[in-house]
């Protein structure tokens, strides 16, 4: 039977483990809410990752983790353009820029951190594509997964917690009585601190900061804990007025039944 | 005839059951089953898993439903259809289990999502020995200064009496305040 669901009802950390028990080679594709990741198995271990329109070429990579300086970078990108990342890594060794192992562990890094983004997805489409194994013309690693899914059970334990302590994000937010004074809030905490507001709802400031649920879930919790905020339905929203609590409409009908239902609960 | 009714709510064996049973007229209409899970079946035998029905009749215009939800977190998908035109709802939360304080405080939350009708927090089991004080309860709950936390315990007719006369002076107030 093909592989394919939803990330609702079979998580990423569960996926990487039947890869892995399975022992599986192929190409696992995700849509998530924004943009699609695919990522390459060989035999069960990790071979490959992208996600969207990343760059995700060995230079870039090498670049981003300070292996390649700017001017080297650049000189790869107008003269090498048009070598595989097999050819220029060769030629980097070669040249004595880096080393293979440099290479490994560097796209491992990489690699190992676009499954860290994905364990943060927790609605999306996937599907295992068994006849696409892992590219030709890019370096392949061959990365055990046992970590990542160790990793990934212990996210998702701290995702359900937040998702028990923070069940709806189309709540808002608003500050209680105890000043802002004296507090040491990170850069993140600051973004969200800055929109919150009754008139926006938790999931207006995620949005807004470009933050995906676990990480806004994971700030407004640790707000919450401190006692900075309160949850408060937002205002302005439409109240979804309980159907006709009251069997009448007239508000002193209302209130002598409450108070013949007060009246009977005493008699009890 | 009229009717109207209250949602009683809480954690898995939060006394949900038993605290309608202390009030109802009619033996209450209890969907329980055995419990198949090991870890769950040590705390209780047996658990609702549809809803609780109790019934109080106010003169022969007006009668109260008590509505109980089921508590294990699968029967949710419950929750919103029995919220539906409540006249307002009460947390059932076992005092003596710190542990299911925080699912507590999430069903609170989702109850007040569903409808802004006033509420109040049932302190159960609150004559066992080993139960948390209720100053304490209401920090771990998180719950501010004018939420209702009130002591009880759910197989005393007197102590839920009192739990809901709470709520129902609560609708009154806001009620009055016009809101």
């Amino acid at each position: 039977m093909a592989l394919r669901g939803n990330l609702r009802d079979f998580t990423v950390t569960q996926l990487l483990n039947l890869i892995n028990l399975a022992q599986k080679t192929g190409t696992l594709v995700v849509d998530g809410p924004s943009e699609q990741a695919q990522i390459a198995f060989r035999e069960g271990k990790l071979a490959f990752a992208r996600v969207g329109n990343e760059d995700n070429r060995l230079a870039t990579v090498l670049h981003k983790s300070n292996k390649l300086s700017v001017n080297q970078y650049r000189t790869i990108v107008e003269r090498a353009g048009h070598m595989t990342d097999k050819e220029l890594g060769l030629a980097l060794i070669n040249a004595g820029y880096v080393s293979q192992e440099d290479i490994l562990l560097n796209l491992q890094g990489y690699f190992t951190d676009i499954i860290r983004r994905l364990f943060t997805w927790v609605e999306g489409i996937f599907h295992f594509e068994a006849e696409m194994p892992p590219p030709d013309d890019r370096i392949n690693v061959r990365l055990d997964l046992e970590n990542l899914i160790i990793e990934g059970s212990r996210q998702l334990r701290e995702w359900e917690q937040l998702q028990d302590e923070i069940p709806s994000l189309d709540m808002a937010l608003k500050f209680t009585e105890r000043p802002l004074k004296n507090v040491n809030l990170s850069v993140e905490e600051w973004r969200v601190v800055s929109y919150i507001n009754p008139k926006n709802t938790i999931r207006q400031i995620a949005a807004t900061n470009k933050m995906n649920d676990l990480e806004i879930r994971r700030i407004v919790y640790g707000l919450l804990q401190a006692g900075l905020v309160e949850v408060t339905r937002p205002e302005g929203a439409k109240v979804p007025l309980p159907q006709r609590s009251f069997p009448t409409e007239n508000k002193e009908e209302q209130k002598s039944l409450v108070n013949k239902l007060i009246g009977r609960i005493r008699s009890l | 005839m009229q009717t109207v009714k209250m949602v009683v709510t809480g954690p898995f064996s939060a006394g949900k059951t038993e605290f309608i049973q202390s009030v109802s007229e009619i033996d209450v209409v209890s969907t329980e089953r055995k419990i198949s899970g090991k870890e769950e079946r040590s705390v209780k035998e047996s658990t609702t898993v549809a809803m609780d029905f109790g019934r109080i009749t106010v003169d022969e215009d007006l009668v109260l439903y008590l509505f109980g939800t089921p508590g294990q977190k699968r029967f949710d998908f419950m929750w919103e259809i029995l919220s539906e035109g409540m006249l307002g709802f009460i947390v059932m939360v076992d005092s003596t289990r710190p542990e299911t304080f925080r699912e507590a405080r999430s069903i609170l939350e989702t109850f007040r999502a569903y409808a802004p009708t006033p509420y109040v927090v049932a302190a159960n089991k609150q004559d066992k020995k080993d139960a948390w004080e209720i100053e304490d309860m209401r920090h771990a709950l998180r719950l501010d200064a004018k939420t209702k936390l009130l002591p009880c315990t759910a197989t005393d007719r007197a102590s839920v009496k009192s739990i809901l006369l709470e709520l129902l002076y609560s609708i009154l107030a806001e009620m009055e305040s016009g809101k």
